[in-house]
């Protein structure tokens, strides 16, 4: 994938904007499309448990890198600007992280309170 | 602007952009603004998520099945999360016809740009409108933001906040896109000689769907 793109980028950059052959688009257009089925599948058979979790998860990641990456381009984008855009939201999952602890907590102390 | 460093790739590349005395992103300034305008707006609705996460743990009462709630009865036949199914699939679709109007634009055939984004923007108004059928039937049903008739009160005032404020992107996105279609149209951007404006535009489209397939994953499936 990266020595794929290297040439790409170079020239995407020089030239000041993106210009792809539309088979690229067309291929991740069918991807994401058989990517939602699949989603949808996993409600439509009502899969429980940890493997739902998962294949909702894995499928939600696909989708957005796949939209990231080709539709919005950033694949061809220069590394500078991948850093500035992409690392800054990493810091939501220390809130993630935080508001699942005392989401748990609070509902500790409310079956302590309410549910006798 | 100086394009020497712009050679060098890797980490190597990102001290030569960032340090050099020199604009850092060598792409057009409305795409940095853009992609710094999404990433504001991805903290605005990870907030959302975060918050409808944090009332779903913590309540005692049971949430109500997004399974059950959102099914849809065609012909008899009991069909879970349909509607929001076709959704999905409108916003990719939509998703699809901006990144060949992005593509067309640099083309420079106004056209076929136009046309795939008019065509983008129906597509938005159709999810919107499906959106509304969608609010129409809960409130029907007796959903409200501070209670409902299915299980936890907060079920309500996560949907209507998260659900509301992504329509309302697409709202807006409908516009925009009509606005610079129109521009294309009328060979504004011949004019100006670039057509980097429609990527600019598609790199928003392209956020509203990549939004959709957090809500969808987290509100609907989970």
């Amino acid at each position: 994938m990266q020595t794929n793109t290297t040439p790409a980028s170079t020239s995407a950059t020089a030239a000041g904007h993106q210009q792809h052959p539309v088979r690229v688009y067309l291929y991740i257009w069918a991807l994401l499309f058989v990517l939602s089925a699949f989603s949808y599948m996993v409600d439509y058979f009502q899969l429980q448990g940890a493997l739902r979790w998962t294949l909702i998860i894995v499928f939600m990641l696909l989708k957005a890198g796949f939209i990231v990456a080709i539709f919005m381009h950033m694949a061809w984008e220069r590394l500078a600007l991948k850093f500035a855009i992409l690392v800054p939201p990493l810091c939501l999952l220390v809130l993630i992280g935080l508001m699942a602890i005392e989401g748990s907590h609070t509902f500790v102390t409310r079956l302590a309170a309410f549910v006798r | 602007m100086n394009q020497d460093s712009s050679a060098v790739e890797g980490l190597g590349g990102v001290v030569e952009d960032l340090a050099s005395d020199r604009q850092a992103f060598p792409v057009p300034w409305g795409k940095v603004m853009m992609w710094i305008f999404l990433l504001s707006d991805t903290f605005i609705f990870s907030c959302f998520l975060t918050g409808y996460m944090h009332v779903r743990i913590s309540t005692t009462a049971q949430w109500p099945n997004p399974s059950e709630v959102f099914a849809l009865t065609v012909g008899g036949a009991h069909i879970p999360l349909l509607l929001i199914a076709v959704m999905t699939m409108i916003l990719i679709t939509s998703s699809g016809t901006m990144a060949m109007a992005v593509n067309f634009g640099y083309q420079r055939d106004r056209r076929k740009t136009a046309l795939l984004m008019l065509a983008t923007a129906a597509l938005g108004v159709s999810f919107v409108g499906m959106q509304a059928f969608e609010w129409t039937k809960l409130i029907g049903e007796g959903v409200r933001p501070w209670g409902n008739p299915m299980g936890a009160a907060q079920f309500g005032s996560a949907f209507f906040m998260i659900t509301g404020f992504h329509g309302l992107h697409v709202s807006a996105g409908v516009i925009y896109l009509c606005v610079v279609a129109y521009r294309v149209w009328n060979g504004f951007y011949d004019r100006k000689g670039t057509y980097e404006t429609v990527e600019v535009a598609g790199l928003y489209w392209h956020f509203v769907d990549l939004v959709w397939v957090f809500i969808f994953a987290f509100f609907y499936l989970w």
